[in-house]
């Protein structure tokens, strides 16, 4: 995964900071990323302006401890009491202006730096407007799952985001406005942007511009509830020809094969349709995630687990078991129930 | 100082029945009484949230673990929180504040004895209340006992809504009540120390310990009453329809953030001030120096307290605020590093030229120092908004905040221990057993927070009962856990050296230590009136002048 330097979306410092700073960061290579959740292998430039900015704190930081860290060690080795000591009380000093005005000037020099560099990135990544080929993106926090909607083209998926790769020369970033349906969450991609927390009743917005394809990880960064920690965070980050038959495909309504299946009969006379929508049928809640595509998905559960008929199955007939406190109720089916309603969702492409 | 006189009465009341003396435990007015119940009451309750974090330790072992439910662990980590800052490190401060200020100040007692005593028993009532949960309350999805909520409980989880039962009123109402005793204990500190000080000590010749711990009052007062008014908010939403942050009536989560921050940050303070005290009595004692400084120190201290209630919001750099005022706080939260940097230059001055005695309180003095310059410099990470927006809620925070709290202020809090341990029993505790706890808790906390700090960079968030294997984290997690069974060993070792030393340790005698500060001048420990004759002060270090009456400090301050 290499970065390209020469974009207007990039802070034009960071990279020569990259360079100075490298080693001062262990895990600080972005062509090895060492945990797919480093913050320290950015691939958007929220996340590559922060880096820069990190590493320049961590140097000076470093610098301030080992300066410290060396008086100090020097004092309790050399004014250690020695064994032969005489038994007098060494010179009584009270102070020194002198000494006092520099520990105080100095550091007030050293945080006017960091200010100063930290004021800039806040701007570069707060001040950012969208332009007008960026693709907008409403995500929804939810105990314990995501919802995404994209408005301007009319596509509702949950738990799994799909964003086009942006060129940094010619940028398609992806504006991501985040509302909350019930509790306090935090969208938290550490690769592509700082986490940004979804609050009920304070809209609040946060922008990516990831320049690689591939999957990024992330989860909830935010206490939510019981099940917080299986809110997992999934960007499929697509070239832009994949990312517009994504598109095309999620904008079909369901077309399950037959006219109605017995799972089909099973969905829609029991409790599931209250809360999921399946377009073009009469299921139209919206209190868990859209199923129209389920089968599109990797996983289920918010990523809690992979999407097999197995899991599916297990997750009906008792989602405890795969994430206990999730919403979700056991539904209390036979077996036979559990096999057809599982065949109906395995239509659901 | 000890005469037959002062000796006496004690006698009589070491042959008295056991009821009678538990008796007059519960209802003493004393000053150092209530020091030891508040020292008792808070080692208790560090037992308990130690035990928590060994149990949350345990289940973060290795990815996937199913050593407690979702439901336990919620509750394990608001309970140990809730309980370290409000039942632990609170009250033990207090009560080393309490027994400590009247004797350093050549006083009888605090100002308000009964008010004191009040104090404690609200504080104490609300440790109870919170632990009472346990009985029947119900939590998230009427589910379970003990509060879950987090210990910032953030709105709306602590809405009627999400939080049925009545866990979180358990959780609201502790807080409330031990906020009463707060303030009544500030309020007599301040009054204590402003009103309280024996002939010839004026400000400028009160021992730091008295200066710092009058800034924490302050900072008690300023900071524990919007706490105190958000938990009655709270309460008016939960019970009588209020809306102050019931998001989907219209009101704010962003408020209750506002109303805790305002609270939370000074409180870290109220934390710390203590530790910067019992620092800045230990290290001119065991480094044969005055402290360098002293006019510098109190300015410093006052300065701290200041900016400290103008930074509370870099708690909240991930909620959108705007870039000015995530600008703000992050200018605010810079500038307080440059009076804590004073305050570190001024003890290293401090033992720069002395001749440093390496006995257990100075070992952990000095620890004290790499570890609150290490925590330093994290805030100072942790003060630069995009780096927060990364680490902030990860694990690097918690490794952060665990430093300055585990890490220096236990630290010095452990050396107070070993350094007034002769003075409250008259008896000197084992140097060798507290060397081993010395040493047992530094390795056990550097193997834990030191590590911790690296799941946060990898984007590890705090308070998940269980994370997904792959993510680099595994290590980790494992090496932090391990850690904690140094620790517990070494808070065993602790806990036992107490004892072991109240019974069969040595007669310590007034001045171990060959001290300069009033406390070392009566008998230890002291008589109920602390003083035969109220002592005059022509110094900041009162008994250097007696020591050295050829040369007293009166003639260079």
């Amino acid at each position: 995964m290499r970065s390209h330097g020469s974009n207007n979306w990039c802070v034009p410092g960071s990279q020569i900071l990259v360079c100075v700073c490298c080693s001062a960061a262990a895990f600080a290579d972005p062509t090895s990323p060492f945990s797919p959740t480093n913050i320290f292998a950015p691939a958007s430039t929220p996340a590559k302006s922060i880096f820069g900015l990190s590493l320049f704190v961590l140097a000076v930081t470093g610098a301030i401890f080992l300066v410290v860290f060396t008086l100090l060690l020097y004092s309790i080795v050399k004014f250690r009491k020695r064994k032969n000591d005489d038994g007098r009380e060494p010179p009584q000093v009270y102070g020194s202006n002198q000494v006092e005005l520099a520990w105080t000037i100095i550091p007030i020099l050293i945080i006017v730096a960091l200010f100063m560099a930290t004021a800039r990135v806040i701007a570069i990544v707060q001040k950012a407007s969208a332009p007008s080929n960026a693709i907008a993106v409403t995500a929804i926090g939810h105990q314990f799952w995501w919802e995404y909607r994209y408005p301007s083209l009319g596509v509702v998926t949950a738990n799994e985001l799909h964003v086009p790769v942006s060129d940094p020369v010619h940028p398609t970033p992806t504006f991501i406005k985040l509302l909350s349906a019930d509790t306090d969450h935090s969208f938290w991609v550490p690769r592509l942007a700082g986490k940004t927390d979804l609050i009920p009743n304070h809209p609040n917005s946060m922008w990516i511009d990831p320049h690689e394809t591939g999957l990024y990880l992330g989860q909830c960064a935010q206490y939510c509830g019981t099940q917080h920690a299986k809110m997992l965070l999934r960007v499929y980050v697509q070239s832009r020809d994949e990312f517009d038959r994504w598109i095309q495909q999620q904008r079909q309504p369901a077309f399950p094969s037959n006219a109605v299946s017995p799972g089909q009969r099973i969905f829609e006379t029991t409790a599931c349709i209250n809360c999921h929508t399946v377009s073009g049928t009469v299921a139209n809640g919206r209190f868990g995630p859209d199923l129209t595509h389920l089968m599109s998905r990797d996983t289920i559960a918010a990523g809690a687990a992979k999407n097999t008929p197995e899991n599916l199955r297990q997750w009906i007939l008792n989602p405890d078991a795969i994430k206990p406190g999730s919403l979700m109720p056991a539904m209390e089916l036979t077996e036979q129930e559990l096999d057809a309603l599982t065949a109906y969702l395995e239509t659901l492409r | 100082m000890s005469t037959d006189a002062i000796a006496l009465p004690e006698a009589e009341l070491a042959t008295r029945p056991m009821v009678a003396r538990l008796h007059e435990w519960v209802t003493t007015v004393d000053h150092k009484r209530l020091g030891i119940l508040y020292i008792i009451y808070a080692l208790v309750f560090l037992l308990i949230a130690g035990i928590e974090a060994t149990v949350i330790r345990i289940q973060l072992i290795r990815p996937h673990n199913d050593f407690v439910s979702p439901q336990v662990f919620n509750r394990l980590f608001t309970m140990h929180g809730t309980t370290m800052i409000f039942f632990v490190t609170m009250p033990v401060l207090f009560g080393f504040a309490n027994y400590l200020i009247p004797l350093m100040i050549g006083a009888r007692d605090m100002a308000f004895p009964r008010l004191n005593a009040f104090s404690f028993w609200m504080t104490a009532f609300g440790g109870f209340l919170l632990y009472f949960s346990l009985l029947g309350a119900n939590g998230l999805y009427g589910a379970g006992n003990a509060p879950d909520v987090g210990w910032f409980a953030y709105a709306p989880l602590t809405s009627r809504t999400f939080s049925v039962g009545h866990s979180t009123d358990f959780w609201t109402l502790a807080l409330l009540v031990s906020g009463f005793g707060s303030i009544g204990t500030a309020i007599n500190i301040i009054a204590t120390v402003l009103c309280m000080r024996c002939p010839g000590m004026t400000l400028a010749k009160m021992p730091l310990f008295a200066w710092l711990n009058l800034v924490m009052a302050g900072l008690v007062i300023l900071a524990v009453s919007p706490l105190t008014a958000a938990q009655i908010m709270l309460l008016v939403d939960r019970y009588l329809g209020g809306h102050f942050f019931d998001t989907q009536a219209g009101g704010s989560a962003v408020i209750w953030m506002h109303f805790f921050w305002v609270f939370g940050h000074p409180e870290v303070y109220v934390l710390v001030l203590p530790a910067f005290a019992f620092a800045s009595e230990i290290i001119p004692v065991f480094s044969r120096k005055p402290i360098f400084g002293y006019s510098v120190m109190v300015g410093a201290t006052v300065a701290i307290g200041f900016i400290s209630m103008s930074v509370w919001a870099h708690h909240m750099f991930t909620v959108g605020m705007s870039s000015a005022a995530n600008t703000f706080f992050v200018i605010s939260t810079m500038t307080i590093a440059v009076p804590t940097g004073i305050k570190i230059f001024n003890w290293l001055a401090t033992m720069w030229g002395g001749k440093i005695e390496f006995k257990t309180p100075m070992l952990f003095c000095i620890a004290f120092l790499f570890q609150f310059l290490a925590a330093g410099l994290t805030g100072v990470m942790l003060s630069v908004a995009p780096f927060n927006w990364h680490l902030g809620n990860s694990y690097f925070v918690v490794a952060h905040f665990h430093y300055m709290l585990a890490g220096a202020i236990f630290f010095a809090l452990f050396g107070a221990f070993y350094y007034w341990f002769p003075k409250m029993l008259g008896k000197m505790y084992s140097e060798t057993l507290g060397k081993l706890h010395f040493w047992l808790f530094l390795i056990g906390f550097h193997l834990t927070f030191d590590f911790m700090h690296i799941p946060g960079l990898l984007g590890m968030p705090r308070r998940i009962y269980t994370y997904e294997p792959g993510r680099g984290w595994d290590t980790w997690n494992l090496i932090v856990t391990i850690g904690v069974f140094f620790q517990a060993a070494g808070i065993l070792v602790f806990l036992g050296n107490l004892l072991w030393s109240y019974f069969r340790g040595k007669a310590a005698g007034s001045d171990p230590w060959d001290a300069w500060t009033l406390e070392w001048s009566t008998n230890s420990p002291p008589p109920a009136y602390n003083f035969y004759t109220i002592p005059t002060v022509q110094s900041r270090r009162p008994l250097w002048d007696l020591k050295h009456a050829d040369d007293p400090d009166w003639k260079y301050e």
